[in-house]
């Protein structure tokens, strides 16, 4: 007994004061929002565009990039030759609608969540029970949802909690792209989650299918299946892109210009 | 038995070999001699078909690995017709690599005992070997399922989805009261169609499925696929990089093997463990992310070595941060071991009996907590392993505690290994260029993840594309013996029986 009462003193209080107090510092290679920087373009260049394994980037006569189908990976970088692809650390990337996912040329804020009408934050503002659905994810995202409920984050302090049961929840959390052979069984728990209910789609998979977007196997995310309220980008996101989304839909967090 | 040389031809880990140096054998002679290979200690790392070039001639591929002589073996044959007599009667570990051609290629393996898919989706041909309509969808886990009769019997079914954070699978248990007669597992759930996409490769995506096989595991997948593309195309890596993959490599463990650990307490109700270990799992994860701004390593390993490099400041920042992680886990996890309710919770549950472990082929931890000395960092060592080593641990008695014990050796042995590394990382470059790929090749590339060995096998055509890309997850071997451990366990021990394997639904089901 006294060596576990020694053994807590030593782990000792661990929890973040996040949202209090500044986010965790990230690391300096963290690839947070894509920046372009459409002033070292040169004309009839396609080089990032003809790189991104997705499909996220498209050069017309201007450049944006879809961060819903974005994998935050180095190629785009890699292959522009004036440098004009930068990763920020900004880490703030939830959004409630698809389209403000599509980012333009020089474009210095992203359209970030906005919170749920009152009628919504009246039921769900201090506790938000949800299911997650790993629905043909790599497990990444799943380990990194699995993050938020560890004494470091400790996501119940905001009344979040993921629950064992569609039936004692307040709506889904989706990973993964929906595979084919997941498509019943996610419509049957979303089925089973009273109305209203929200549905949260986390990762480049559940948004438009990452890397296997037009895979026979798969159906290219979770809105090809059911209605969406906040997507979540990243490959996996970080935690702290995934609470920032949480908070933010619970208007805990209020800058909605990120 | 004794195997004739000829029928094999022998490569090391991470090599290529032309496709027409692969001996082609009778099927009756390919068939005998993995048996004969398999009864002299040798196993089966992979047994895959391949489209066929001209129709209803389909090539089959055998890897088979010898962990003695630190070699693998490769050969192949042709199988005419839509069938094929079953190796599995006679060598259990290939059952489910049987399964899988079927359901690929819809031959049928004649005399298979449990013939069912693996995936349940329609076949790369138009054969199939169920004769289902090629029009209807397939639905997984619907079909027959191993029953057992009686009053007192009843069936107990879970998933696909889950209570907890995980991934889906379908586990049905056949009960009398809380004792478990039988447990079989239908997966299939999370099937992306990687191995199909992967043909005609490399393209701009090959890499990112190599990263997302098992996202847990994207270090050793993207070694091995990054293997394969330097073994085609003879690429030299230079020894600084080889350095900073393998500690990659060991960070991804170390990360899984502390996040079990605390896994395994939470599932017995010891929280102190289960809380710490579950941030300090972090801990390492953020340390990965210190090399590449990727928690699970995305981004870090490219073909020619890696895509970031260290420099000094960024070596000590690891040390100090190994350091701390190293205290605070075994301030940790130690309790458990000083812990007599959680030893006695588990010892003695799950057990896997040495001679099943080799019979099923199981790999990993979950091989040497059963005594099986099997490592590939040891037994087919690549890239640094070749020339750094680190001590293989085992145990006896295959229980949950020996998984979790070994896991504890494994957490020591990595952190060493580590520490000792970022000491004398060798100056130079970190990526080298590489060339087109060989044409008409075959290639072979195993890792040591955290779960067991990782294997991926090329083959290409004569342009150099990929014409078949066969990847075998560790899970692919060892979800049986989580079935096979819970016969005559009680049920309610399943959760801590599964936590012991920890596998992975995605690296199973591609």
């Amino acid at each position: 007994m006294l060596k576990v009462i020694l053994a807590r003193l030593k782990q000792k209080h661990r929890t973040m004061k996040y949202p209090a107090a500044p986010a965790p510092a990230l690391p300096d290679r963290f690839r947070g929002r894509p920046k372009i920087d459409s002033a070292k373009c040169v004309e009839g260049c396609h080089a990032c565009a003809e790189a991104c394994p997705t499909g996220a980037i498209a050069v017309t006569n201007i450049t944006r990039i879809d961060l819903g189908k974005c994998l935050f990976c180095t190629d785009c970088v890699n292959a522009c030759p004036e440098n004009a692809i930068s990763y920020s650390n900004d880490y703030r990337l939830a959004v409630r609608k698809r389209d403000d996912l599509l980012v333009d040329q020089d474009k210095e804020t992203l359209n970030l969540a906005a919170k749920l009408d009152s009628k919504l934050r009246s039921l769900f503002g201090r506790s938000l029970k949800l299911r997650q659905v790993s629905a043909g994810g790599c497990n990444a995202c799943e380990a990194d949802v699995n993050v938020l409920s560890t004494v470091g984050w400790d996501l119940s302090r905001f009344g979040i909690q993921i629950v064992a049961s569609p039936r004692h929840a307040d709506g889904l959390l989706i990973t993964g792209p929906v595979t084919k052979n997941m498509e019943l069984a996610l419509k049957k728990t979303y089925d089973a989650v009273p109305e209203p209910k929200i549905v949260i789609a986390v990762g480049a998979c559940a948004i438009a299918g990452g890397p296997y977007i037009g895979h026979d196997q798969v159906l290219g995310g979770a809105d090809a299946v059911l209605p969406v309220d906040l997507y979540i980008p990243g490959c996996p996101p970080n935690p702290l892109t995934i609470l920032d989304g949480l908070l933010r839909l619970l208007g805990r967090i209020q800058d909605r210009i990120g | 038995m004794t195997i004739d040389s000829s029928s094999l031809a022998s490569l090391s880990n991470s090599r290529s070999i032309a496709l027409d140096k692969v001996p082609l054998l009778a099927l009756g002679d390919f068939q005998k001699t993995i048996l004969g290979s398999v009864k002299a200690g040798r196993r089966v790392s992979a047994l895959f078909g391949a489209p066929a070039a001209d129709e209803g001639n389909t090539p089959l591929y055998a890897v088979l690995a010898d962990d003695e002589e630190n070699k693998l073996y490769v050969l192949r044959t042709i199988v005419s017709g839509e069938r094929f007599p079953s190796l599995t009667p006679d060598c259990p570990q290939v059952h489910l690599f049987e399964r899988e051609i079927a359901e690929q290629f819809g031959l049928v393996p004649e005399g298979h005992p449990w013939l069912k898919p693996v995936r349940y989706r329609h076949s790369w041909t138009n054969l199939d070997a169920w004769n289902r309509p090629p029009g209807e969808p397939i639905l997984p886990a619907v079909g027959d399922f191993y029953k057992v009769d009686g009053d007192e019997v009843h069936e107990v079914a879970v998933g696909p989805v889950h209570a907890g954070v995980i991934e889906p699978g379908h586990f049905r248990f056949q009960c009398n009261g809380e004792k478990v007669f039988h447990l079989e597992i239908a997966l299939g759930y999370q099937h992306r169609g990687v191995e199909e996409a992967m043909i005609g490769g490399p393209t701009s995506r090959s890499i990112h499925f190599a990263e997302t096989l098992a996202g847990d595991t994207t270090i050793a997948h993207c070694t091995a696929y990054c293997q394969i593309l330097e073994a085609l195309a003879h690429c030299q890596k230079p020894p600084r990089a080889q350095v900073l993959r393998a500690i990659s490599l060991e960070l991804e463990r170390l990360a899984n093997h502390v996040g079990d650990l605390g896994a395994l307490a939470n599932d017995v109700g010891y929280l102190p463990t289960a809380s710490y270990c579950g941030r300090i799992r972090g801990d390492f994860l953020n340390m990965t992310a210190l090399l590449c701004g990727s928690r699970f390593g995305r981004g870090m390993v490219r073909p020619g070595g890696v895509a970031f490099d260290a420099d000094e400041k960024l070596v000590e920042e690891l040390l100090k941060r190994l350091g701390d992680a190293e205290r605070d886990t075994f301030g940790a996890v130690n309790l458990l071991w000083e812990t007599p309710s959680v030893m006695a919770r588990f010892e003695g549950i799950g057990i896997l009996p040495h001679e099943v472990a080799i019979e099923l082929g199981i790999v990993g931890p979950a091989a040497r907590a059963s005594g099986v000395a099997r490592d590939v960092r040891q037994d087919q060592p690549s890239g640094l392993f070749r020339f750094a080593h680190i001590p293989m641990s085992t145990c006896d008695a295959g229980d949950v505690l020996s998984r979790a014990f070994i896991r504890r050796l494994e957490i020591q042995h990595s952190i060493e290994f580590i520490r000792e590394q970022l000491h004398q990382i060798p100056s130079g470059p970190v990526k080298a260029p590489v060339t087109p790929l060989a044409p008409k090749s075959l290639a072979v590339a195993l890792s040591e993840g955290w779960r067991g060995e990782v294997c991926h096998v090329a083959l290409t055509d004569e342009r150099g594309r990929f014409s078949r890309y066969k990847v075998v997850d560790p899970s692919f071997h060892n979800w049986t013996a989580l079935a096979y451990v819970l016969r005559g366990q009680e049920i309610s021990d399943f959760p801590l029986c599964n936590k012991s394997f920890n596998l992975s639904y995605c690296g199973h089901d591609l």
